[in-house]
């Protein structure tokens, strides 16, 4: 490996993007967009959990004067959707719109769910929970609080939107452009150079990373001080793991566009690893809960390991060396990819 | 010899693009491999410059099989190559010296190749004779001792064409060796010491412009000039 050729493709490909205003621009503004998007319509962390139909009650009618009982109406999380006519919200059911339809009343108090309904299921049992004294409880249950730091779906959310954006950026911004320099011919002149395909590729790999970091870094500030992000571990910790991370998904991007000249093709690859990952690798929820062999899988997509380790150290304030599993895995599919990349490498059509 | 090609052959699957072909080229000269389209000109000439691998055949560098370092002592200007887009045509020249042990400096081919007042101009900003000039700075960017030239001149006006050739000369007198690919048979005979004349993958006729001119022009009044060697050699007509 020469350094010096090296660094000179480095330098080369980072003017290109730097001088591509267009691309530049974008790659700033669609995390932005994405992260306000998101917090938008998900930001309200005390937003409501169930819709509760009520009729036949008048717009503008204060809560305290519905005939429901008291400990419904005190209930948090519920938002209460009032209609003139029982046909009107039975319609709403129907389209599962609301998640419970109750009579405004004195008792016996009538509801209706939808029997296929999992929300209505559970907003029933808080209904029917309501009706009965609390005190009805003393002897049967005993609370214990706990209290803990709160995370934001803003904080949870955000590293997935950069990990996406880097994902996009790695794999697009390296295999697509290593593919159409190969259809045009700009790997040919290089190979009539001493250029070597591990020197370009690594060359590659680092212009994309660098650029990933000063991606991440600019719209982590940008959306610092619009979000006020909660973070528990060290930013620095979080960087390397961005950079582990972004040397992984460009190694990929690089054994993609390893052969070929096909735009279309390199298209396809990409698709065919990137939406797998932005689905399995908890970018926008969580898989807690799924079945064992989906996250199976997605412990060996790099993009989970790298948003995993993220949030462990900026959620839970993990420790570079309590991720050092997830930073092992990033290290040996970099290594991995970009050996057998080189290897396979063909400068010309 | 600088170069001593033996029984050089490039199939593909059912083609044979490049049949067995056989030629030395002598140091500081120029050398013309002149043929129709498809004739396998330019085939041969990768193979030669280590682009694409030869089926069979031997080639040798100064009595040697190529080794890596041929690469730092030969200069390439393809006939088709797009540039970096978003580069300035100084950072492309500079780009490409770094990648030599021992690069001319970037003002010295700049000036050479009459780039000075365009080297702060983005690639595809260029003209087409612009690009033909910083394609040739490029290829001389390493000061190597053997030019690869393929169609050098396509697409200049006859001023820049000219002023191509005054380059071709200089590297020549400087004792380069230089192996052109030309449909132009001016610029062949102008400039080349050596030439075969390639047919279907073969050589059909090898020498310098004088004996092809002695040996295949009739005395029935047709122009004695490398044009007239070349179709009577290669036919009249156009082939599908």
């Amino acid at each position: 490996m020469n350094l010096k050729r090296m660094w000179a493709v480095l330098v080369s490909r980072n003017y290109e993007f730097l001088r591509d205003r267009a691309a530049f621009g974008w790659n700033f503004l669609f995390p932005f967009l994405i992260v306000a998007g998101f917090a938008l319509v998900f930001g309200n962390d005390n937003r409501a959990q169930f819709k509760v139909g009520v009729f036949p009650v008048a717009p503008e009618t204060a809560v305290e004067s519905l005939e429901l009982p008291d400990r419904f109406k005190e209930t948090l999380y519920l938002d209460l959707i009032y209609f003139d006519s029982f046909d009107q919200a039975l319609d709403r059911l129907s389209h599962h719109k609301i998640d419970i339809l109750i009579k405004n009343s004195s008792r016996p108090w009538q509801y209706w769910i939808s029997d296929t309904s999992p929300k209505g299921y559970v907003a029933e049992k808080i209904f029917r929970e309501s009706t009965v004294p609390l005190e009805a409880f003393d002897e049967l249950l005993r609370k214990e609080a706990i209290t803990t730091v709160q995370i934001r779906y803003i904080d949870w959310l955000f590293p997935g939107i950069l990990g996406m954006n880097m994902m996009f950026s790695a794999l697009y911004g390296v295999g697509f452009v290593i593919v159409r320099y190969r259809k045009n011919g700009v790997l040919k002149r290089l190979k009539a150079t001493p250029v070597t395909a591990l020197e370009y590729l690594t060359a590659q790999m680092l212009s994309r990373v660098f650029l990933i970091l000063f991606t991440v870094v600019i719209v982590w500030v940008g959306c610092d001080l619009i979000f006020d992000f909660h973070t528990q571990g060290s930013v620095f910790d979080a960087v390397v793991v961005f950079a582990m991370g972004g040397i992984a998904l460009s190694s990929m991007g690089l054994l993609i566009a390893a052969r070929g000249t096909s735009e279309e093709v390199a298209n396809g690859l990409i698709n065919f690893i990137s939406w797998p990952m932005m689905f399995l690798s908890e970018v926008w929820f969580s898989l807690e809960g799924a079945p064992g062999w989906i996250q199976t899988i997605a412990g060996f997509l790099p993009l989970t390991r790298m948003l995993s380790a993220i949030r462990e150290i900026l959620n839970d304030g993990a420790t570079l060396a309590q991720v050092g599993p997830d930073l092992l895995f990033l290290g040996v599919v970099s290594l991995a990819c970009l050996l057998a990349a080189s290897w396979l490498f063909s400068w010309t059509k | 010899m600088l170069l001593e090609i033996k029984g050089l052959v490039k199939r593909y699957k059912d083609v044979t693009a490049v049949d067995g072909i056989s030629f030395s080229i002598k140091e500081g000269s120029c050398f013309g491999l002149l043929g129709q389209n498809g004739a396998g000109k330019t085939t041969t000439v990768e193979m030669i410059e280590d682009i694409i691998t030869p089926t069979e055949g031997t080639i040798l560098f100064k009595g040697k099989p190529r080794d890596r370092d041929f690469r730092e002592k030969i200069g390439i200007q393809f006939q088709h190559t797009e540039l970096l887009a978003f580069l300035t045509v100084n950072d492309t020249l500079r780009t490409f010296a770094r990648f030599y042990k021992n690069p001319l400096p970037v003002e010295e081919v700049s000036r050479l190749c009459l780039l000075d007042s365009i080297g702060r101009q983005m690639n595809d900003r260029i003209s087409g004779g612009q690009k033909q000039r910083l394609l040739l700075g490029l290829a001389l960017i390493n000061d190597p001792d053997l030019l690869f030239l393929d169609e050098p001149s396509t697409g200049l006006d006859p001023l820049a064409r000219q002023h191509m050739w005054k380059i071709i000369r200089g590297v020549k007198e400087q004792g380069k060796s230089i192996v052109l690919t030309t449909h132009s048979m001016e610029e062949a005979q102008i400039l080349c010491d050596d030439i075969i004349i390639m047919d279907k993958g073969r050589i059909i006729a090898q020498g310098s412009p004088g004996t092809l001119i002695e040996q295949h022009c009739h005395d029935d009044g047709e122009p004695r000039n490398l044009e007239t060697v070349f179709l009577n050699l290669t036919g009249r007509h156009l082939r599908a």
